[in-house]
């Protein structure tokens, strides 16, 4: 008999792939480790200033997630730490852990950072790379999760004094490493990337040349709280730069290093460096980009590369950089390069070096502990049809470590990394996962306000600043206050003990926190209240620490009057908080996914997995999508025999209910309990079912160009495919021709997959015709990631790859039966003709004719190109912003057949974090319509961004509560004022707002 | 003409001579020296010491108890450390660190006593009148020894001078002793980067740029961002302005 699984799962490594999976395995009902050899999670995401296309803020996006996975109650954070051991198989691992020592106690430490201020001690920030330093007791950055210290032991000189300072007593010098076993069912690994080493390519000068900068330190650079604040200057002498180069695929596609493989995101993050940088600096910057091929392959990338160039002013210069010399006096840079067959040289004032990504330092150990196979450039060994599994059953990889990728691909695997560990557990569901009870909650409607201000010195943090208790006394004086004390720290757990007695003592109803921000320590205060037994939304925060202690450092008086002011006008609004409601609805445990092609099919079979029932519904009358028509991939694996078992997969399955021919004809309701009808034959049909995977696909542009529908040698890469594969292919000389109906002026676009697929159909005539003559066309080959191998074997075959641009097309007649190609040869300046046997073209993927219809019906968005758009490009990859509803496959922008399968993966584990509930609890703050007032004039629903207000059959406003998000958008419009937004009432607002004007009558 | 009558300044410990003895000594009748009596000479502040130099003495003296004699256990094994600082010191702001000593004596050696003042009259003799005694002040080294008497007023630099015997003749906060070079060898670089701030953040009075910063403490451009990058870190500086591409920054002023 095999012992009985464990309902939980190890992540390795905190990045944003290691966050992401562990959020979606603690919110589908398991218990998470989260493991992290740094002293915060983070990974490099927290480093980076801007993300591209959408120039987010990095940390801004990232920090709620951070926040969320440190205090998510089935998470375990265990940081800095490392495996050291495994035992055991599939549902039943022993996993050896070390922690090494902090030497600060992680419960005492409340991350004040009076410790740090002390510190006599200074070492080199590694985390701003090198550029300026910090004590050696630190954080990694002012976010950091947990908000622990950490001792520099290499570098402390244990001096004591931050043991003295520190008030909580955190500071154990006596700490030692310590070792654990963890018991888990499944194993996530999601170690991220190395940056590669600069100073091995010599030829460009880094730890050289001061001015010579990667393109990781850069990020620092810009970044606002990086070494310079934000602003980009010279490491020489501090100038800002006039003129900056970025050199690209330093570390990539570069054999003679053994990096053949492109790292697939430095192109836009150059892109995104040189547009940003503009924005960090009070001048013009002229920015250079030198480069091979810009492989801006993702969604609405070559808009942004176009913007870059247009509105922003980059200048491209297409060239391998041959080295990069320093004038030792001025530290200026000279790049030397070749342009159109030219020497040239050009003088900057910095160059940024864009570096490759690098497996994860020490992973042959890591490899080795786990038994888990690594592939020749030491990244996780994976398959195109199992992109999440690794060799070993149990142990699956996400993120960089599976090969280079962006944050979204990687944010789309680690969720498809939890679906495929949650699966194999699935019977676990539950079972380790804590739920806390809480004592009922007291009716406090008829009472009158009685508020308790609880005000923090937060250590010397904002008490050696505002004199703390100066404000306690101006607290107590309020109105309706009846109880205020100061606390060395508020947030400390004795502190909690102390509010729930002061709360009975005085019998408390409203209490106020006047603090650091809500942001962060909101939800403690709440759960405090909760376990008192008040309304959690009885509650309110002062930022005392932002808003005075830090910005009026320099002037205490001031920062006292602000307190004050500020603790007045919170508790002005705290009189008027009102006991609020958490909505909660009932979940349909059953999903819906439209598209029966391998996304649609995979993520099916993946709801199955977690034990959920599905219709899969498929408007043709087979099942199988585009994957019909590949016929063989570049490496060893049967597409088609892949197909057949998956389709023979879905039908056995009876948990699969198979929809074909099939139509939507109309989508109700919302997350948890949606009502879909379907048309068969005519026949319609309605289905109940909590969830929506979108993954209807894409289809083929039919071209109108190139004579193709004219000649019949000319064909599309799929055509020109199907007739390798069914051997009734002859040509002597075949061209193809990249991009035709991609990246023009209709669709500005790459539809990714196309250079892919030449190379792949250039190899297979090769193979099967080695005489035969192959000419690519290309504007720039994009075969990003491991893929780039297969270029450089297709050009060792003999393939002839031959730029052109927009002002240089091809240019394909047909003469006394002849196909003939006239084509650019830019290094020549000439046109040169080639006869051809065949023509194939590379042709865009187009979204389907009907996405608009299905958009609507689902009231989610499309992007320009008319692929659907998800919730947010960056984090939020596989779900839209309206809840409940997942997008996977082509549907969202053409993709291989691995990218698919891990959205439609990740598309599953987001869909079981709802399936996985019985109820799902919303937040309180929503809005509600003031029946009386409304006289359905209809604005509101058309403001609300999330489609959560309708007309009842009377026609009057009514908020769907679960899908209200609490903006108040609806509240402010409203022509009758007849809506209201629940805890932040126009009452509570104006009351708040007045009591902040010294002077104010209060009251 | 040489140099016969320096100024100097001579704290003694109060249990090398009583009141007395001091009053008889013929010490006390030469005009030149000026004998401070404290309680031990473990009271003497470094930056009494700095700020007797501003003020123009010629050479500062510390008389003290000879190890392992001390009244009040071992006042004199602090003002040993605080004097190894302050050479260091001295050294960087351009005065001759030989304008500073501490001497031992027993109180049974008044004659000794006389002869370090004598010895150190001569020393003195040698260098000529202190660039801060003369008529025209050397402004460039009053700048340099305010800012470092500013260094040693600050937190760093005396938790490290108090530190020093306990990490090195004991043991530190992980029951390690620290070796005296690891020591000397971290006091050297807290001392150079704590006085290079200081002077920076003097001269930061008005806004001033990393070149300009480089050229005025002949120091390279880049050693000079380094610190303007720490002590932004320390809130000592901030950013004031930027002109063309040149960023210029300023001393926060602390109330």
């Amino acid at each position: 008999m095999t012992e009985e699984k464990v309902g939980a799962i190890l992540v390795v490594g905190g990045g944003v792939a290691g966050v992401q999976a562990a959020l979606d395995i603690a919110d589908s009902g398991f218990k998470a480790y989260l493991i992290d050899q740094s002293p915060s999670i983070g990974g490099v995401m927290a480093k980076l200033d801007k993300t591209f296309p959408t120039n987010d803020c990095s940390m801004c996006i990232l920090a709620p997630k951070l926040v969320e996975a440190g205090r998510h109650p089935n998470i375990n954070l265990i940081t800095n730490a490392e495996i050291t051991g495994l035992n055991g198989e599939l549902g039943n691992f022993e996993v050896k852990i070390r922690k090494r020592s902090r030497y600060i106690n992680e419960e005492k430490c409340n991350g004040c950072g009076s410790c740090a201020q002390k510190c006599p001690v200074e070492a080199i920030d590694t985390y701003n790379k090198g550029l300026s330093d910090r004590s050696a007791i630190y954080i990694e950055y002012p976010q950091a999760v947990p908000l622990k210290y950490i001792i520099d032991r290499e570098k402390c000189i244990g001096c004591g004094i931050c043991q003295e300072i520190c008030k909580p007593g955190a500071v154990e010098y006596e700490q030692e490493d310590t070792e654990a076993t963890l018991k888990v069912g499944s194993i996530i690994l999601a170690p991220g990337f190395e940056s590669f080493d600069a100073r091995l390519k010599t030829e460009y000068g880094y730890g050289r040349f001061q001015n010579v900068v990667t393109s990781i330190e850069f990020e620092r650079i810009l970044n606002a709280s990086g070494p310079y604040g934000g602003l980009i200057l010279r490491p020489s002498d501090g100038e800002i730069p006039k003129k900056i180069a970025f050199i690209q695929c330093v570390g990539s596609r570069d054999a003679q290093l053994g990096n053949n493989y492109c790292s697939a995101a430095c192109c836009m993050y150059s892109i995104k460096e040189a547009i940003i940088a503009n924005e960090h600096v009070p001048i013009e910057l002229e920015r250079t980009i030198f480069y091979m091929d810009i492989r801006a392959y993702g969604k609405e990338f070559d808009a942004y590369y176009s913007r870059a160039r247009e509105e922003y002013g980059v200048r491209f210069v297409r060239s391998r950089v041959a080295n990069v010399e320093e004038d030792p006096l001025t530290n200026d840079l000279f790049v030397h390069y070749v342009e159109d067959g030219e020497p040239k040289t050009e003088e900057f004032d910095m160059v940024v070096l864009s570096v490759g990504m690098r497996p994860p330092k020490n992973v042959e150990k890591l490899a080795e502990v786990l038994g888990i196979k690594l592939n020749q450039y030491k990244f996780c060994q994976t398959d195109t049809f199992s992109p999440i599994e690794t060799s070993k059953p149990g142990i699956f990889v996400c993120g960089a470590f599976a090969a280079p990728k962006d944050i979204p691909e990687s944010v789309v695997q680690a969720s498809a990394a939890a679906a495929k560990a949650t699966a194999t557990i699935a019977s676990e569901r539950g079972k380790l996962i804590t739920i806390k009870e809480y004592p009922p909650e007291r009716d406090v409607s008829l009472e009158e306000p009685r508020i308790g201000v609880f005000i923090c010195h937060c250590g010397i943090n904002i008490g050696g600043i505002v004199n703390v208790p100066e404000v306690v006394e101006h607290a107590k004086k309020l109105p309706n206050v009846v109880y205020a004390e100061d606390n060395l720290y508020t947030c400390s757990q004795d502190t909690q003990v102390r509010i729930r007695e002061k709360i009975k003592e005085f019998n408390l109803n409203r209490v106020v926190v006047a603090a650091c921000t809500p942001r962060t320590h909101e939800p403690l205060f709440r759960e405090t209240l909760s376990e008192a037994g008040l309304n959690s939304y009885l509650f309110e925060m002062a930022n005392i620490r932002d808003q005075c202690s830090w910005v009026h450092m320099h002037e205490p008086e001031k920062a006292t009057e602000k307190a004050k002011d500020l603790v007045r006008s919170v508790v002005a609004k705290t009189r008027l908080l009102e006991t609020l409601k958490k909505p909660v609805t009932s979940v349909i445990p059953v999903g819906l996914v439209i598209g029966g092609g391998l996304s649609g099919m995979t993520a099916a079979l993946e709801l199955t997995r977690q034990d959920f029932e599905v219709h899969l519904v498929e408007r043709e009358k087979e099942l199988g999508g585009h994957l019909r028509h590949i016929y063989y991939l570049p490496g060893s694996e049967n597409p088609h025999e892949m197909l057949k078992s998956i389709i023979k997969d879905i039908h056995e399955n009876e948990k699969i209910s198979v929809h074909l021919n099939t139509e939507i004809v109309n989508v109700e309701g919302y997350v948890g309990n949606f009502r879909t009808t379907i048309r068969s034959d005519g026949n319609e049909k309605q289905i109940e079912h909590g969830i929506i995977v979108v993954a209807t696909g894409a289809t083929e542009y039919k071209p109108t160009e190139y004579l193709y529908g004219t000649d019949a040698r000319v064909l599309t890469q799929h055509e020109l495919e199907e007739n390798l594969a069914k051997d009734r292919f002859s040509a002597k000389t075949v061209v193809m021709i990249q991009c035709v109906g991609a990246r023009t002026k209709e669709r500005p676009n790459c539809s990714r997959i196309c250079c892919g697929h030449a190379i792949k159909n250039a190899l297979k005539i090769k193979e099967v015709s080695p005489e035969t003559e192959v000419y690519v066309l290309y504007k720039d080959i994009r075969t990003y990631g491991f893929k780039e191998d297969y270029y450089r074997e297709a050009a060792n075959e003999g393939v002839l790859f031959i730029r052109y641009d927009d002002e240089h097309k091809p240019k394909v007649t047909q003469e006394n039966g002849k196909l003939m190609v006239l084509a650019w040869e830019p290094i020549l300046k000439t046109w040169f003709p080639i006869e051809m046997g065949t023509l194939a073209l590379s042709v865009a993927v187009v979204p389907n004719h009907d996405s608009e219809r299905l958009a609507r019906m689902l009231k989610v968005p499309l992007t320009k190109d008319g692929f659907f758009l998800e919730a947010h490009v960056k984090l939020r990859p596989l779900d839209f912003a309206t809840d409940g509803i997942f997008l996977c496959g082509l549907a969202h922008w053409p993709k291989l057949i691995e990218e698919s399968i891990s959205q439609a993966c990740g598309a599953a584990a987001r869909a079981a974090t709802i399936l996985s509930k019985k109820t799902l609890e919303v937040e309180g703050i929503v809005s509600y319509v003031d029946e009386d007032l409304c006289v359905g004039c209809g604005l509101c629903i058309s403001l609300c961004p999330y489609g959560a207000i309708e007309k009842d059959e009377r026609g009057i406003a009514r908020v769907k509560e679960v899908l209200c998000k609490g903006c108040g958008t609806c509240g402010a419009s409203c022509p009758k004022r007849a809506i209201t937004m629940r805890q932040f009432t126009d009452e509570q607002i104006i009351a708040q707002g007045l009591a902040v004007l010294r002077g104010a009558v209060c009251g | 003409m040489s140099f016969e009558e320096p100024k100097i300044a001579c704290f003694v410990c109060n249990w090398v001579f009583g009141e007395e003895e001091l009053a008889t000594s013929r010490v006390r009748k030469a005009a030149n020296v000026n004998v401070v009596r404290v309680m031990c000479i473990g009271r003497i502040d470094p930056v009494i010491v700095l700020q007797t130099f501003m003020k123009g003495a010629d050479g500062v003296l510390l008389v003290g108890c000879a190890p392992p004699d001390c009244h009040f256990v071992e006042g004199n094994v602090y003002a040993e450390l605080t004097v190894n600082v302050l050479k260091k010191l001295l050294v960087l702001t351009n005065l001759e660190p030989e304008r500073l000593e501490l001497r031992w004596v027993s109180p049974i050696e008044e004659v000794r006593f006389a002869k370090i003042i004598k010895d150190f009259t001569e020393q003195l003799g040698k260098l000529g009148p202190s660039p801060l005694a003369r008529e025209k002040r050397d402004v460039n080294i009053l700048e340099n020894v305010l800012a470092a008497k500013n260094a040693v007023t600050n937190f760093r630099l005396r938790a490290l001078i108090g530190k020093e015997k306990e990490l090195t003749k004991s043991v530190n906060a992980y029951g390690e002793r620290v070796s005296c070079e690891e020591f000397n060898a971290l006091l050297d670089e807290v001392v150079e980067e704590e006085f290079i701030r200081h002077k920076l953040l003097l001269a930061m009075k008005k806004p001033f740029s990393v070149k300009e910063l480089a050229k005025a403490l002949n120091m390279k451009p880049a050693v000079v961002l380094r610190h303007i990058v720490n002590m932004r870190r320390k809130g000592m500086i901030a950013l004031d302005s930027v002109e063309g591409t040149t960023p210029l920054y300023k001393a926060v002023e602390v109330r």
